[in-house]
């Protein structure tokens, strides 16, 4: 009865694809990126205590509603026989899941080959989509003949492809490679090109009348002048990277190292909930972790000259 | 005593692809030492004299000559890189030009000084009021050591105070270098005070319709902007503003 209600919805791949579609398409510029490192600029000496609390109380007390709700579903909404198969209540998850050695090292196994997969994936995005927007901005023609592609590139269910890329790539670590890469190359390649054309006319001038190569030009303003631009970008495809990776996992299954994709669908199929939840959790730790990573490198980069990217003299 | 001219403008005419005319047909010639300056109403093609003079765009018709290698442009806004400090800033042109590191820091250093910006060396942009970008910004072109200057509306943005102040900075800086210069604005104090001749344009298309020797000895106080020879100087000139304008 509901074993047959879960493995129907178990259809994961047009549950993902749309969750994938509005992750890629929420943020088609640099513009959509939010900065918010109130908690990362240093604060004034006496209100700091304060403004601790006032940076982290609001989304603590979210946090503490988000956990009862949870319980509330799990004990009061549904009955206990559900309970295990659709939401398993929070300690479970984590006694089963984390608390077990066995579990919690077939788990850190997985998300260490997913942590490589979408490492790989996102070095060889930002090398490609750099050199793309670099290409794409010294020359009217390059930009023009590439972009409309870069922008199909985005638009097609990278999802709809994976199963293509197993057949010709075997199931292993490139295959997942490369659906990371296609899945993180778009954001990378839009706002570089967008940090580099938007220097300011007058700084442009400034170079030409002192007769700038194009390199020069380029490392020496177009570059740092994109590289707030850069950032953001870099942001949203470390995100991108960890989904590719775990969807690719969770298509191809198959390959020496399951990572946590491919562990979520072993747990899915066994109905090990508490496993598949304590995957679920790790996965979007992973997510998190990265996303602010590179928040954090890009507030270190460039946080310092880059008006929007700290709050002025806060 | 000046023998070649600085800039030296025939029959200027430019024109864009859009058709519109903004300069037609401007004569225009300054000698070694001159301070010109160029006042109109905005959109009058006076940032595109500048362009002209310094290369940047080319001339519809008519023919622009610097009698100089060494041109400082000072451009509306600061143009300064926000990710370098004040030093670095103003290390930049030499930097472009290819000069060694040592000697650009000492010449740096020495415009620094010179434009009052001492102490502010590691300082980014971010952190500096906008009269002192425009200081650091007049620095980096004064280690060009130019010989002529051209000033698009530098000071546009800032408030009168700071104006005045840096009116009076750049005038010591002319007096100690003898740079000639050609400056935009659309003030017709800042003119006068500022120049040995000032120029009036006339709105689109541009043209020269009005040519003012100015003549206060350097160095000049502030006060001079309240005696009634100013008065009746920047009078006239305003008048054929208007006169160009309509």
């Amino acid at each position: 009865m509901s074993v047959q209600d879960v493995t129907s919805t178990e259809k994961e791949p047009t549950l993902t694809g749309k969750e994938l579609a509005v992750v890629v398409t929420g943020e088609p510029g640099p513009a959509a990126a939010t900065d918010e490192p109130a908690a990362v600029t240093a604060g004034g000496a006496p209100g700091r205590g304060k403004a601790f609390l006032a940076a982290l109380l609001p989304p603590g007390l979210v946090f503490v509603a988000f956990i009862g709700l949870w319980y509330l579903v799990s004990y009061e909404l549904l009955d206990p026989d559900q309970r295990e198969i659709l939401v398993p209540p929070l300690h479970e998850v984590l006694q089963v899941g984390f608390f077990n050695h066995d579990n919690l090292v077939e788990l850190l196994g997985g998300l260490w080959q997913t942590t490589m997969v979408a490492f790989v994936g996102l070095l060889i995005a930002v090398a490609l989509g750099l050199a793309t927007a670099v290409a794409m901005s010294q020359a009217r023609w390059v930009e023009r003949s590439l972009f409309p592609y870069a922008v199909v590139l985005q638009c097609i269910p990278i999802l709809a492809l994976v199963p293509l890329i197993g057949f010709w790539l075997d199931f292993g670590f490139s295959a997942r490679v490369v659906v990371c890469v296609l899945i993180s190359l778009f954001p990378i390649i839009t706002n570089t090109l967008f940090g580099l054309q938007s220097v300011e006319p007058g700084q442009q001038d400034l170079f030409t009348l002192h007769g700038a190569s194009r390199w020069t030009r380029l490392t020496k303003l177009q570059f740092p002048a994109a590289l707030p631009a850069v950032f953001t970008g870099l942001r949203i495809s470390a995100g991108l990277s960890v989904v590719g990776a775990v969807v690719g996992d969770l298509f191809f299954k198959q390959g020496e190292n399951p990572g946590i994709g491919s562990l979520i669908g072993l747990y899915l199929n066994r109905l090990l909930q508490q496993q598949l939840f304590a995957a679920i959790i790790l996965s979007s730790a992973l997510g998190v972790v990265v996303f602010w990573l590179f928040g954090f490198l890009g507030q270190r980069a460039v946080g310092s000259w880059h008006v929007t990217s700290s709050r002025d003299g806060r | 005593m000046p023998t070649t001219a600085a800039l030296s403008f025939t029959g200027v005419e430019k024109r864009f692809p859009d058709g519109t005319v903004a300069l037609r047909d401007v004569d225009l010639s300054i000698a070694a030492g001159e301070f010109v300056t160029v006042v109109g109403p905005s959109g009058c093609g006076k940032s595109t004299l500048l362009r002209i003079a310094s290369g940047l765009t080319a001339a519809s018709a008519g023919t622009s000559e610097v009698g100089t290698k060494r041109v400082g442009y000072v451009f509306q806004d600061a143009t300064l890189l926000p990710w370098r400090n004040v030093q670095a800033n103003v290390e930049l042109l030499s930097e472009l030009d290819g000069m060694p590191k040592q000697q650009r820091t000492s010449v740096a250093a020495a415009a620094i000084d010179l434009v009052g910006l001492k102490g502010f060396e590691k300082h980014l942009p971010r952190a500096l009021s906008g009269g002192m970008k425009m200081r650091a910004s007049l620095a980096r072109s004064l280690t060009l050591d130019p010989e002529l200057f051209l000033f698009d509306e530098p000071f546009g943005a800032l408030d009168e105070i700071t104006r005045e102040r840096l009116n009076d900075e750049l005038l010591r800086l002319f007096v100690a270098k003898g740079f000639a210069a050609l400056f935009i604005t659309h003030s017709v104090n800042e003119a006068v005070y500022l120049s040995t001749r000032v120029l009036v344009m006339s709105g689109r298309p541009g043209r020269i319709v009005g040519d003012y020797e100015v003549p206060f000895a350097y160095p000049r106080e502030p006060e001079l902007r309240f005696t009634p020879e100013f008065g009746e100087l920047a009078g006239r000139v305003s008048a054929s503003l208007r006169e160009g304008h309509s």
